[in-house]
């Protein structure tokens, strides 16, 4: 075992912990939308779960992830082989598939918004990206979710203005379908890592941020949590994944995806 | 047959009202070329089918569209195309919001000629509740319910290509044809760009048919224009001009896109060429790095 480090930023802190998300997938495509996602995938596939397969988030399937950002004009990627939009579908609808994804809303289902928020259906306030691939990820394999701000306006009181994925929730429950078949993993936030593993599906503390509060986390969710009777700290990353997580963001994007950078232990 | 077309001659196809195919995928290999004839143009009430960027950005803005079916639009770098937006939070446009292998499961339904292809995706949503045309089927082999998503028949379907030849073979030597050849198929008629016309002996190389994603059948006009996918990128023979992206988004703010029209597009695709640099500076784009 390596040892843990000591100075380590929150960024990097949540890489490891959203990596855990990916560590019992077995071989399944892992895709980690945004910075600290993809990096948290690309270091499971690197160290605790080889088996993932991974996209050069343009066509290729890697057998070794890509660097983030620019790379050097002599770097080849490891091509296994193509895997252009039209066969990510088939990949997406066979269930082989783990995403981690950064909706707007989550609400208190699981489920999420990645569309529109206020005003009317016909005429929202502000217009995002729209539905994308969430409902068809979401029914078809597992799902987590990653949250660089963790506020009551991501974790909302009430349901998502839009619901762009399905969640825990028995009202939009398909006929002939069960909440079982729902697969929501992880949620990684800047405060905490959660699972659905509560109650009746409930949003559950597994472990919170060295320096917060079961408190803190509650007061910035707009629902209930389960907080179990004694919550651990989320682990530290170790020297050696410090040291990937570096080889594998050579330009330290990961340094600009959390509001100022702060270190991991804010206590 | 013969099936070269200048852009103004293909795109004279198109009536008002009529549900058009936009190939590509956000700022990638967009038949940029073929949406500035349309702009160019005096359609209207067209509904538009598409994996959005400023394809859909410019028309909604122009007052060309009706109706949007679409899963996202996006810039990729810049996520949030700003004249889909402006288009959508002013309520100026009607829209289908499906998932975005809904989108390619409705354009196989209409290229197979079925009504509907049955999926799991979209239950539980809100694509169901805002769009309730799209209809829930029971199973003859099971109790479960399954979305019945629809065919989306194209009147025509407008696409970019590297290469094409005088009969509509068209080769896509990028990395990834994305969903061109549904939309090849599942449109009545489609107008092909490309950047360079080839001889038919071009595709006599075993590696280069591989390349051809659909036959020359489902294309009905060829356009030759070099560079007319930019702004967005032909790779590899060009990346997605992110410095005219730039300054198109700010124009939602500064101008609007009469602004940006008025300074970019020009009387013709020669015109616009030379209003962003030349076709020398547009094949010299960097290609992307994901």
């Amino acid at each position: 075992m390596s040892t843990a480090a000591t100075d380590y930023t929150l960024a990097e802190l949540c890489i490891v912990a959203a990596a855990e998300a990916f560590r019992h997938d077995g071989e399944v495509l892992a895709t980690g939308i945004g910075v600290i996602p993809r990096l948290a995938a690309s270091l499971a596939m690197k160290t605790f779960n080889p088996d993932l397969m991974m996209t050069d988030s343009e066509s290729f399937l890697l057998s070794e992830p890509n660097p983030i950002g620019k790379r050097p004009a002599d770097f080849h990627q490891a091509n296994e082989t193509w895997m252009g939009f039209s066969r990510i579908f088939d990949n997406v609808w066979s269930g082989k598939r783990h995403a981690m994804l950064g909706p707007t809303q989550i609400d208190r289902y699981g489920q999420t918004n990645t569309s529109a928020l206020g005003g009317t259906y016909r005429q929202p306030k502000v217009m995002m990206l729209g539905a994308r691939g969430f409902p068809g990820n979401s029914i078809s394999h597992a799902n987590s979710f990653f949250v660089p701000g963790h506020n009551s306006r991501v974790f909302i009181d009430g349901e998502c203005d839009y619901v762009s994925s399905i969640g825990y929730n028995p009202a939009r429950l398909p006929r002939g379908r069960s909440l079982d078949d729902v697969d929501i993993r992880r949620v990684v936030t800047d405060l905490c890592v959660l699972d659905f593993g509560g109650p009746d599906h409930q949003l559950r503390l597994l472990s919170l941020h060295p320096g917060i509060t079961a408190e803190q986390v509650q007061e910035n969710t707009g629902f209930a949590l389960s907080i179990p009777a004694t919550v651990p700290t989320t682990p530290a990353p170790t020297q050696d994944q410090l040291a990937i997580i570096a080889a594998l963001d050579p330009h330290n994007q990961r340094a600009a995806q959390i509001a100022d950078n702060p270190p991991g232990n804010r206590g | 047959m013969d099936k070269r077309l200048s852009a103004r001659d293909a795109v004279a196809q198109i009536e008002d009202g009529m549900t058009i195919g936009i190939g590509g995928w956000g700022p990638r290999r967009k038949p940029m070329a073929l949406v500035r004839e349309i702009l160019r143009s005096d359609l209207k009430d067209l509904t538009v089918v598409a994996y959005g960027g400023a394809d859909v950005g410019m028309l909604c803005a122009a007052g060309k569209v009706k109706k949007l079916v679409f899963a996202f639009v996006s810039l990729d770098f810049i996520p949030l195309e700003p004249y889909f937006r402006q288009a959508r939070q002013s309520g100026a446009i009607e829209v289908m919001e499906v998932d975005e292998g809904m989108m390619l499961l409705g354009l196989r339904a209409a290229a197979w000629g079925l009504p509907f292809i049955p999926t799991a995706v979209g239950l539980g949503t809100d694509v169901l509740t805002h769009n309730p045309e799209i209809k829930l089927v029971d199973s003859p082999y099971d109790d479960k319910e399954w979305v019945a998503m629809p065919a989306l028949k194209l009147d025509v379907s407008l696409l970019h290509v590297d290469r094409a030849d005088f009969r509509g073979v068209c080769q896509i030597a990028g990395p990834d044809h994305y969903l061109d050849d549904w939309f090849a198929r599942a449109a009545i008629t489609t107008i092909v760009s490309c950047d360079e016309l080839v001889d038919s002996e071009f595709f006599h190389d075993p590696a280069r048919a591989r390349e051809v994603f659909w036959e020359r059948a489902a294309t009905s006009a060829v356009v030759e224009i070099p560079g007319g996918a930019h702004p967005s990128s032909c790779n590899p023979l060009y990346g997605f001009d992110v410095a005219h992206f730039k300054a198109y988004a700010a124009s939602v703010k500064d101008g609007g896109i009469a602004g940006y029209l008025q300074q970019y597009l020009g009387a013709d695709e020669a015109e616009y060429q030379r209003n962003v640099g030349g076709l020398d500076a547009i094949k010299a784009l960097e290609l992307p790095t994901y």
